[in-house]
């Protein structure tokens, strides 16, 4: 059981580091949509549109590794097994 | 009846000087246009930016509308009320987002419009097609009034509504403003979390309005 949490936090760190990375490595706030800029040729206004779009940041991150932790702990709060008298 | 062919010819005279005059003042004096800020393309737009840690926060809003009336001979004399939707801010994070329209910020439910209302234009300078002036109006958020002089651009763009909205004629007018304001001095939050969303607000707006002809 101790090694079952120790390997389930290691995977969550994991994943969650390749899937930050993987996206881009955004090192600001977690986005749910991403701002496209287009420029009308007539008035030269740049304008704003939101597309949906999951881009992870700093604290998703953050909350992946907090998970981790947490199992870890958890994991050393569980009592060894007790050996059975002749094993 | 000599007297009465002067008299027609005096008559006739006079209408024409009148109607020459009349012309002239009408092709010498443009009279003022309004201008309608609600954009068929989508592209008005003000925007917001305030410091956070981590990463400042940046928002649009696309919901513009309002009226100014300009005269291309007397931009002094411009005046006009611009209105921002606020439920049509928008941040890249849902979550800021939601917090930004509860009624622990704007209270977009209650306070359904910012609003910009000019009273006075002051430095106005033209060069061309474009004016710079410092427009003194009052800048309502979150039922908060008060009286700000913000500096625009003004860019008149004779004839092209046609070349932005297709088979329309008419005029286009570009303004552009940046400026700062307190949340403190609008309730939003006052003087609480400043650690975490600074007080100054940075705005930018960037929209076209037509007076089709």
């Amino acid at each position: 059981m101790k090694r079952t949490l120790r390997i389930v936090a290691a995977a969550i760190v994991l994943a969650a580091a390749t899937f930050w990375a993987a996206s881009g490595a955004n090192r600001g706030w977690t986005k749910t949509s991403v701002p496209t800029k287009t420029v009308d040729d007539v008035t030269g206004i740049e304008g704003v549109t939101y597309t949906r779009k999951f881009v992870p940041g700093l604290d998703f991150l953050a909350l992946g590794v907090l998970g981790a932790v947490f199992l870890a702990g958890v994991s050393f709060l569980i009592p060894k097994k007790q050996l059975e008298p002749g094993q | 009846m000599i007297e009465l062919r002067f008299l027609h010819t005096h008559m006739k005279t006079t209408i024409i000087i009148a109607i020459a005059l009349v012309a002239f003042a009408g092709a010498g004096l443009a009279a003022p246009e309004t201008f309608d800020f609600k954009d068929p393309k989508g592209v008005n737009n003000a925007g917001f930016r305030v410091d956070a840690p981590l990463e400042a926060v940046n928002g649009n809003a696309d919901g513009i509308s309002g009226t100014v009336t300009f005269d291309s001979e007397n931009p002094a004399a411009t005046q006009g009320k611009i209105i921002v939707a606020s439920a049509s801010l928008m941040v890249p994070n849902s979550m800021q987002q939601h917090h930004l329209h509860s009624d622990m910020w704007l209270d977009v439910a209650k306070y359904p419009e910012i609003t910009f209302e000019s009273k006075a234009f002051k430095n106005v300078k033209t060069e061309g097609n474009v004016t710079t002036a410092e427009v003194v109006g009052n800048f309502t958020l979150k039922g908060v009034s008060k009286e700000l002089t913000v500096p625009v651009k003004l860019t008149y763009l004779k004839d092209k509504l046609g070349a932005r909205v297709p088979k329309m004629k008419g005029d286009l007018l570009v303004i552009r403003s940046n400026f700062s304001i307190k949340r403190s001095d609008f309730n939003i939050q006052a003087h609480q979390m400043e650690d975490k969303v600074s007080d100054d607000i940075d705005l930018t707006l960037s929209i076209a309005g037509a007076a089709a002809k």
